[in-house]
């Protein structure tokens, strides 16, 4: 008799065959750990419930019907709702006690995007741009650092002190055409338009040749003129793709947004971050979290999946984290609030250790526990930890301290990175 | 039956114009235009400190050897003022008033309308609520942008002193939605507490243009602040709190900070950095501290205003290479030589009650102001040094809502302002934030200077919102053009009228006529592409 998990396994294998298409004969396509890393993060906006997800305690009593998985990876077990990730957990790690001192949304956000807490003095670049500015990819048409999300809004990785030139590319609807990328009038006309523009940027152009430069405006429009020619655009395009496999990662906007990432990746993106809103469950927790998951699901499972089949997942590391995460108890409209001190995060890939677990959160904690260290999980990580750590492994020296415009010298980041997911 | 089947199609289509009017219908009543010369040399009140004002320039000039550039053309600085003050451009309307007025002060007349229009006090309400409460959301419920702005607005257009409306944020009490400047305060209210550091690093930095930020943590590396001055002014605050009457200070809540090592708890009393003589006597804490931010001889209070209206009409501040919200200490001797014309223009703010639009029709009427931006030196090293002692006008890039306040004028003829039909006005209402949205908001580093982004390039270029204004319509100036103006020749000028404040120049009327001159008529194309090549250059989206 197959166990469960050998059952999953050749599914899965036999799922994934028909969904392999044939790659591309791109000669110069460079595939296996030796190819510049990029980094994937898959935004929990809302914050995420941990004990929903990668961290249920089906023995307490506010699990609230969760029940446990085991996973492919030994000694990790995860919620129910994720019967695809439970077998890809093998490939990938998680942290249960990221700690935070920021339960608001907008500065949570900052929090975890930075790995910085929010200063009136300075505007600190997210992880995305300092990879970006860090490790420019050349070659690369588009944009570098690119954020994709669907109607509720961007959650925008910037670039802080470092440029508006690093802020998140942002594209709206994944899968659609891409907004403001195609010229709308035909190639004779649109030759005629920049021709005038020429004459009209010489005449301002006249006695003010340096200031004019300065503005980087002619060069910039011929960066967005490039941008609109590349090849590289057909990442964003997913009528290339089989359907089949578009059904597995989800047709939604996540689903088509995890999709389009792996293939910004071939491309050689460096900074990729895909929005997947609703977790902020105040009221009716379970069923918000289940929506969620089934949204979740398949497409990290299926992503996971597809970057290791490309061999692109040792040079790829993934990271599955929101602004905080939710109490461990539930509120009288049957949901659960903001919970900085003790959620969770699922990162791997890029060479990362994987089945690794760190930290172990009380999930009995009551609402009117006396004292602030009742609430501490073991083990507790420091967010900033885990994007040194991150940083570490893409060959980023996270204490680089850069001069901001106030003069005042910072790090790029201040956590030590966790030797426990380093690899040797 | 066929009238009942729309019936209620019909009731819901007027509902949302119903809901839509409501929502762009201006809180003030249609204010006539004023036809005619407004004012009898509006210039002679303030014309003694303008001409110091220029002497200064003068001397700084001489002492850097540099040669200042030539003064603008009127349709520049008219369309700079727009810019500043309204944000958009002057209307086609508008310069044809303006070129037919041949009084010598015809800019000062127009300074003096500009600053009587309601779309002043509208626009710099919204500009200086970045300096009060920057640009984060804040707690839901508790803080409320919109009446805040509404309140600034107000304020401006009634003509409020403004130190009078410092004291106002300052000491507010109440509910956020009656009292609306009590929401100065509570934009620091986040996890369920107010963030009493928050508020004395805004005090410091909006009314006396210091960052004493750092000694929230630790002693002020390069300057004198220390961090127990730090907690005395956050004590200032100490008090507010929330209850169900709104926000007050409660008498008997004492601040605390945690000590060096972190363990123990100890009291703060509320104080000031400096002069605590200027600290009324009487009163709550706030109340004291309003009286001492806005004291006559607290000179930071007067010089980081003025600093901030300088950036405000220019585009960044007086003082160059370092933040609007960071000066010098008063007296510095570093300093004081350049600075010389900054104090200058506060003790005349400070003198004359704290008059926004004194100061700004002082500005306004400068040299500095009324420069051009192109200078014969501009090609050689010493580009800096001119920009730096305000010898030649700066290009900075327009913000966003001046770029679709630029694109939405331009697709009219006449004004849009409040008088304007309820179409135009929603349109700016419903694309203003979109455009925003894609175009970027610089957040509260918008007076520093940046330069132009990809994603903006790909707005103009190939943005919806750009190509539905220019393509003609009966309701747009491209449209109208086509239809109105008798030669290409005259739609071509009046084309460059509205989107650039000027005419066009010999080199493109030669290659721009020839597409427009096809035909019988300009052709609708024709039309359309002129008007994205004047959306699209950089002279449009960049003061100049």
């Amino acid at each position: 008799m197959f166990t469960r998990r050998e059952a999953l396994r050749i599914a899965t294998a036999a799922g994934v065959s028909f969904l392999w298409p044939g790659l591309s004969a791109r000669a110069a396509e460079r595939r296996g750990p030796e190819r510049a890393k990029s980094l994937i993060t898959l935004w929990m906006a809302g914050g995420p419930s941990q004990m929903d997800s990668w961290d249920p305690h089906p023995e307490s009593g506010n699990a609230g019907g969760i029940t446990a998985l085991r996973t492919s990876a030994p000694g990790i077990e995860i919620a129910q709702h994720y019967p695809q990730m439970a077998e890809q957990m093998r490939h990938l790690s998680v942290i249960r006690s990221l700690v935070s001192k920021e339960g608001d949304h907008e500065r949570g956000t900052y929090y975890l995007l930075t790995g910085y807490r929010p200063d009136p003095t300075v505007q600190h670049p997210s992880v995305g741009a300092i990879l970006t500015e860090e490790q420019p990819a050349p070659g690369v048409e588009i944009p570098q650092h690119i954020v994709l999300a669907t109607g509720e809004g961007f959650v925008v990785p910037r670039g802080g002190y470092l440029g508006d030139r690093y802020d998140a590319f942002r594209v709206s609807n994944p899968g659609d055409n891409l907004q403001n990328m195609e010229q709308r009038v035909p190639a004779a006309r649109q030759a005629r338009r920049l021709e005038s523009l020429d004459v009209l940027s010489r005449s301002f152009a006249a006695g003010r040749k340096r200031q004019v430069e300065g503005t980087m405006h002619g060069h910039v429009i011929d960066e967005a003129l490039a941008m609109m020619k590349s090849p590289q655009l057909r990442a964003f395009d997913l009528k290339t793709e089989p359907a089949e496999l578009r059904a597995a990662y989800g047709e939604n906007g996540f689903g088509r947004g995890c999709l389009i990432a792996r293939k910004l990746v071939e491309e050689g993106v460096r900074s990729i971050q895909v929005v997947l809103h609703g977790f902020d469950t105040h009221a009716d927790n379970f069923d918000g979290q289940k929506t969620q998951a089934g949204i979740l699901d398949p497409a990290f499972a299926t992503l996971v999946n597809d970057l290791k089949q490309r061999d692109l997942f040792d040079s790829t590391i993934v990271l599955c984290i929101g602004e905080f995460g939710r109490t461990p108890w539930i509120n009288p409209l049957g949901g659960r609030d903001h919970w900085p001190s003790g959620f969770s995060c699922v990162v791997g890939g890029g060479g990362l250790r994987s089945g690794v677990l760190i930290g172990r959160t009380n999930p009995d904690i009551r609402d009117d526990d006396a004292g602030k260290l009742a609430k501490i999980p073991a083990d507790p990580i420091e967010v900033p930890d885990l994007y040194a750590t991150i940083l570490r492994q893409m060959g980023v020296d996270g204490s680089k301290e850069i001069i901001t415009p106030i003069g005042r010298p910072l790090a790029l980041c201040q956590g030590k990175p966790i030797d426990r997911l380093l690899p040797g | 039956m066929t009238v009942k089947k729309f019936t209620f199609p019909l009731l819901v289509v007027a509902g949302v114009f119903l809901v839509t009017s409501l929502a762009v219908r201006s809180p003030v009543a249609a204010v006539p235009r004023r036809e005619g010369p407004a004012l009898a040399s509006p210039g002679a009140d303030i014309s003694p400190v303008v001409e110091s004002v220029d002497r200064e320039l003068g001397r700084a000039w001489a002492a850097h050897r540099l040669e200042p550039a030539e003064a603008a053309d009127d349709l520049t600085i008219l369309r700079r003022l727009s810019l500043a003050l309204h944000g958009t451009i002057p209307s086609l309307e508008e310069i044809r008033r303006f070129e037919a007025d041949s009084s010598p002060d015809r800019l000062a007349i127009r300074v003096s309308e500009m600053l009587d229009d309601t779309r002043f006090s509208d626009y710099f309400a919204e500009r200086l609520a970045r300096t009060f409460v920057s640009v984060d959301t804040g707690q839901f419920l508790i803080f409320r942008r919109d009446r805040f702005v509404e309140w600034l607005s107000e304020s401006l257009r009634k003509r409020v002193a403004y130190d009078r409306l410092v004291r106002e944020m300052i000491a507010a009490e109440g509910v956020w939605t009656g009292q609306p400047e009590v929401n100065f305060l509570t934009q620091a209210y986040a996890n369920d507490e107010f963030d009493y550091n928050k508020l004395a690093a805004r005090t410091a930095r909006a009314f006396l243009g210091q960052r004493i930020d750092c000694a929230q943590c630790h002693d002020h590396p390069f300057a004198e602040w220390k961090q127990s001055q730090f907690e005395e002014l956050a004590a200032c605050y100490g008090q507010v709190r929330l209850s169900p009457l709104g926000l007050n200070d409660s008498k008997d809540r004492e601040f605390k900070v945690l000590d060096g090592d972190g363990t123990t708890e100890k009291v703060v009393s509320p104080g000031v950095p400096f002069s605590s003589e200027w600290m009324a006597v009487e009163g709550g804490r706030r109340t004291r501290l309003a009286e001492w931010v806005t004291h006559p001889e607290n000179e930071r209070f007067a010089r980081a205003t003025v600093n901030r209206l300088w950036a405000l009409m220019f585009g960044k501040p007086y003082a160059a290479g370092r933040p609007v919200d960071d000066l010098p200490n008063p007296g510095d001797p570093a300093t004081a030589d350049d600075l010389r014309l900054l104090d200058l223009l506060a003790r005349d703010f400070r003198d004359h009650g704290y008059d926004l639009r004194r100061t700004i029709r002082v500005i306004a009427a400068s040299r500095a102001f009324r420069m051009s931006s192109v200078h014969p030196q501009a090609e050689s090293d010493r580009l800096n040094d001119l920009e730096q002692h305000w010898a030649v006008f700066p290009l900075i890039r327009l913000r966003p809502e001046q770029v679709i306040g630029a694109m939405v004028q331009s697709s009219a003829i006449r004004t849009i302002d409040q008088n304007s039909h309820l179409f135009s006005r929603a349109i700016r209402f419903f694309r203003e934030r979109d455009f925003v949205n894609e175009f970027g908001d610089p957040g509260d580093a918008e007076l520093q200077e940046r330069p132009s982004t990809i994603p903006q390039a790909l707005l103009s270029m190939n943005g919806q919102f750009a190509e539905e204004l220019a393509k003609p319509s009966p309701f747009n100036s491209s449209g109208r053009l086509g239809q109105v103006e008798t030669t290409p020749e005259r739609l071509l000028d009046d084309a460059f009228l509205i989107c650039l404040t000027r005419h066009p120049n010999a080199e493109e009327r030669a290659v721009l006529l020839p597409e427009l001159q096809k035909g019988d008529s300009p052709s609708e194309e024709s039309i359309q592409d002129l008007f994205w090549v004047l959306f699209n250059c950089s002279e449009f989206c960049w003061n100049h």
